[in-house]
Formats: structure tokens, sequence, C-alpha cells
């Protein structure tokens, strides 16, 4: 009888999922009958009756290119805060640093959008991008005149808000090596640093791998914070040519115009944004997976 | 000629040297850069704690947190709806989603071993721990707000459960597995049902460790604005039933930040104050409250 319970609890996870799947396939038949694949390639985004025209293409750049700012930035961050908590730090000082780093995780992202928006935003302007722009400003990506609500904005706070999930996976990551390999690092001779580059990473380089890229799948499908700061652009001009260029994400798009759509039309091409965006997350997260459970299948033998 | 091997001598130690210092200093460097990437991880988190109390604080009155909202540009009013429904959407949700993901980890650990649809349901689970929170409002907004005709409390909780369920079953799951065989022997060799084992003896053992996904998997749903956006919309009234739209505190904070008033934003502060303490009072509740019984229970015996 319980036995009987239990399965149908797991059976309805599944139905959720599979619900999942049909939303949003049924929700993007409409216009994807109507536009197909120019839909994908499209750069004109007119909601208006009549002119209708719905093209994803500037959207589907916005995200990639946001999320890959926030990739450049976080990563290299999270292997020195998990390095920094496994390897150089004492337990006494690591454990607490670790703990304020998982708080980072705890925010809710609307919160980080309104700090980002109100605080952040003026602290990248006047800080950053104004002396990047007056210093380089003839190199194209710097081109624009900053202003604060842009790609590269997006793209430094959608790195604050992964830094904590890459770095607890990272930091268990070095602590499953096992200790054997530090020691032979040692008795060579090597510094720490040595120690981390030439042993400890390349160790375990599928598992952080794998944590970068469940890091990217959080940073692609973040809503709220981007639609905050990214500058919200539509159409062609939502291509980015700068990194002072305001752009326009699959999901804020979606968020900024849903309680606005009219027509099923619209509806329908704003469901098929969250059809691409569950696309991309889909590949993302599979191949994360993989990568993740190779490693943690891996260490515990590796551990004797 | 012994001066010549001595020159050379010294030549490599000295060459042994440099490469030391250079070694060495790339260490420092190094230590430096942890150093420097923690910072870069903790500058941020207490700006936003300053910011969000400084000004939140600003905010707080007992007007502000049990009024409707008042005008954006004379003040007055406050954000009781938005408590309120981010309260019940959050109840509701935890209704369906803790005793789903708590009984389907029960599967996973206790009773499916590895066969294939224990495969498929835990790598489906894990992969929806990944999925974005919007895609989740799509599907809200299909099943339960196009078939009942408008946004309504239901849907946002349905989408929340959805959330939440992948993390309660992952960690259930994961703290099942820790605890000792031993236990459930001892069970069954008393001619404990399996069912009674697993809940009164398997799952009590446990229960620290499914307290935790229970606090994570409601903090992360309290603060989600996305799927909310498309389920329950956000409204100036109370609670008007589960059929009706409901306010929240995130849909607030993000509606109120995109308006151009000063009270607008003094509003958008304290609400993030409010979210923030909320989530905070129920997880340490919930630890206290569950540290608090077992202690108890252990004093009685």
């Amino acid at each position: 009888m319980f036995r009987w319970i239990v399965i149908g609890a797991a059976c309805y996870t599944l139905l959720m999922i599979a619900l999942v799947v049909y939303s949003v396939a049924q929700g993007s038949v409409p216009i994807l009958s109507r536009e197909g694949l120019n839909f994908f390639i499209g750069t004109d985004w007119n909601p208006v009756e009549g002119r209708e025209s719905f093209g994803a293409l500037p959207y589907i750049i916005g995200t990639l290119v946001t999320a890959g700012i926030a990739m450049a930035i976080a990563v290299p961050i999270s292997i020195g805060i998990a390095a920094f908590i496994s390897e150089i730090a004492p337990p006494r000082v690591g454990t607490p640093v670790s703990f304020v780093v998982e708080l980072l995780a705890a925010i809710p992202s609307v919160v980080y959008g309104l700090w980002a928006l109100f605080v952040f935003r003026l602290f990248m302007v006047n800080y950053i991008e104004a002396p990047i722009h007056n210093l380089l400003g003839q190199i194209s990506i710097f081109a624009r005149t900053p202003f604060g609500l842009d790609i590269f904005t997006a793209g430094v706070v959608l790195s604050i808000m992964i830094i904590p999930i890459i770095t607890s996976i990272t930091r268990e990551i070095f602590k499953a090596i096992p200790n054997t390999q530090r020691e032979a690092a040692y008795s060579l001779g090597a510094t720490r640093f040595e120690t981390v580059r030439r042993f400890l990473i390349p160790y375990g380089r599928a598992g952080i791998l794998g944590a970068s890229i469940i890091g990217l799948g959080r940073a692609v499908g973040e809503t709220l914070l981007v639609t905050m700061v990214i500058g919200n652009a539509i159409g062609i001009s939502a291509i980015p040519n700068s990194l002072f260029s305001p752009s326009q994400t699959l999901s804020s798009l979606v968020a900024n115009e849903f309680n606005e759509a009219v027509t099923v039309t619209h509806t329908s091409a704003l469901i098929a944004l969250g059809a691409t965006l569950f696309v991309l997350t889909m590949a993302i997260n599979i191949g994360a997976q993989i990568l993740v459970s190779r490693m943690v299948k891996v260490s515990p033998g590796a551990r004797e | 000629m012994s001066d010549k091997s001595q020159q050379r001598r010294d030549e490599i130690q000295a060459s042994i040297l440099r490469t030391n210092a250079r070694r060495r200093l790339l260490d420092k460097v190094f230590t430096i850069g942890t150093i420097g990437a923690v910072l870069a991880a903790f500058i941020p988190l207490g700006s936003i704690l300053f910011e969000v109390i400084k000004n939140g604080a600003a905010a707080l009155s007992a007007e502000f947190l049990t009024q409707p909202q008042g005008s954006m540009i004379y003040g007055g009013g406050g954000i009781g709806p938005a408590i309120q429904g981010t309260i019940i959407v959050v109840a509701y949700a935890s209704l369906i989603g803790i005793p789903v993901g708590i009984l389907t980890g029960i599967y996973l650990a206790e009773y499916a071993g590895n066969n294939r649809f224990a495969r498929t349901v835990r790598f489906f689970n894990n992969v929806m721990t990944g999925l974005p929170s919007i895609v989740i409002g799509i599907v809200g907004y299909i099943i339960l707000v196009v078939p009942l005709g408008g946004f309504n409390v239901t849907a946002g909780a349905v989408a929340l459960s959805i959330i939440m369920i992948p993390i309660v079953v992952g960690v259930t799951e994961e703290t099942l597995k820790l605890v000792p065989n031993s236990l459930r022997e001892a069970g069954h060799s008393l001619g404990i049902p399996k069912w009674k084992v697993t809940l009164f003896i398997t799952l009590k053992s446990a229960k620290n460790g499914v307290l935790t996904g229970i606090v994570l998997a409601v903090s992360r749903i309290a603060g989600e604005t996305a799927p909310l956006i498309m389920t329950i919309l956000g409204t100036d009234l109370f609670f008007q039933g589960v059929s009706n739209p409901v306010d929240a505190l995130p849909l607030r904070i993000w509606r109120l930040s995109s308006t151009p008033y000063d009270y607008a934003h003094l509003y958008g502060w304290g609400a993030a104050l409010v979210l923030i303490l909320l989530i905070l009072a129920f997880s340490v509740g919930l630890r206290f409250v569950a540290i608090e019984r077992s202690s108890r229970a252990r004093a009685r015996q």
C-alpha cells in the first residue's frame, strides 16, 4: 500500500516534467506554424496587430552574450574561492568563508535586481565603465557611451549570482581529491600554487567543468535581475555591438511583455521564446549532469 | 680550473635561487589572488545587505506591514497584501511540494533500488533543478490560468511546487541514504512493517537533513518572481480566494522598482527587507522548533 503511494509520488514528479514539455510545445505551435524557421533567425519584433513580426535572434544572442560575460568573471573567481577554502585557509577561516559565500545564494534574485538597479549600476558607470570608455573608446567593444543599463552590468551581476553555485561544487570536488595527490605534489617540492594548478585542477577538470556548466545554466535562465539591468532593447538594436549596449534576453523579454500580450500570436511568440530557453537549458543541464556524475563516480574509488 | 667549477656552481645556485624566488612570488600572488576572489564575493554581499537594511528600515512601520499601498507620490499605506499573498502562495505550494518531494525521495532511496524507472525519475529530477523558473511560469499559465479563465493563486502555487519538488526529492534521497542499515534491520527484526520502519525510524533519523531541504526549497520559492508574473499577476487588494489574483513580495518589489517615484523605491527597499526577514525567520524558526523538540525528547528519556 505505502509502496504504491511512494510510486505514485514518483509518477507525479514525472508527470510534472511531462506537463512542462507539453505546455511549452503546445504553446509555441501557433507562432512556429506561422513564422517557421524565421522565428529563430528573424530580427524584427513587433507585436502590433496587423504588423506582427516575431524574430528571436537578438534575444538568443543577448542571452548567450550576457551568460558568456558572467561565466568569464564567475569561473576564475569561484575556483579561487574554492582553492582558498580547501587549500589555503585553515578550517576555522575556511568554514565561515564558505558559509558566507553560500549566503549569496540565499538572496532572492529580485533583491539582487533592486540593488543592481539603484546601487551597483551607478558604481559600474562611474568607476568601471566610464574610465574604460575614456581610455579605450576607440575599440569597438568599448565604443558606446556607458549608461549602466547594459549587457556588461547584467553580466557582472549575474556572475555574482552564480559564484556560490560554482564555488560550492568546485569545493566539493577539491575535497574529493585524495590527499595522496597533494602529498605527492608537495613531496616533489611544489608550491601551493603549483599543486593546485598542476595537480588538483587537472585531476578535477571534468567536475569543475560540470560545475561551471551548471552555473551557465543558471545564468542563461535567470530572469528578473537581467530584466532590471539589461536596458530592454527590442528588435535589431537588441543585438549588442558593444559591451555597453542595452540588450534583452529570452527570459527578460517574456517577463517584460507577458502581461501586455493580448493577441494569441504574441502570447505564443513569448511562449516560444520560453521553449527556446527550455531547449537551451536542457542541453546545458544534461551536459553538466553527465560531467559531474562521471566525476562523482570516479572519486569514491579514488578515495580508497 | 677549480675556480671555474666554483664559478659554475655559483651560477647554478644563483639560478636555482632565482627560480625559487620566482616560484615563491607566484605562490604569493596566487594566495593574494584567492583572497581577492573571496573579497570579490564578500563586498557585493555586504553592500546588498547594507543597502537593504539601511533603505528598508526607513520604510518599516506598523502601517507599512499591514495596509494596502497608498500614494506613490505622497506616501502612506504599505505592503500588507504582498506579505499576506507571499505567505499564502508559499504555504499552498509547500502543501503540494513537500509531501510529494519527500515521498518521491523515499521511493528513490528505500524502494526503487536502481531500476530503470528510478533512474529516469532521478535523472529528470536533476535536470529539473536547473530549469529556468520562467519556463515553469509558462506551465502554470497553460495548465491553470488559461483553463480557469484568469490569473489565480492555485496556478502560482502549482508553478512554485514544481520548482520545490526536485530540491526536496534530491535532499531527502541523499539524507535517507546516509541512514545506517542497522537501524532499518533492527526495525524489521522486531516485525515492524516496512512502511512503518521507513516513516517512523528511517525518516525520523534523517529528519534534520530533510528539514534542511525544506528550508532550502521554501527560501528558494519565496523569492521567485518570474513564474508569478504569469500565474498570480499581482493586485492591490488583500486575498480574495484561491481562484483570484493575489499579490506577492517579489512581484511588488519588481513593479515598484520600475516606477519612477521616490516613495515607490522606498516601498521597494522595505519590501526587500521584509522578504529577507521572512525567509530568515522561517529557516531559523523551523530549525529552532525541530532542535528544540528533539532535545526535549532526549531530556524526557
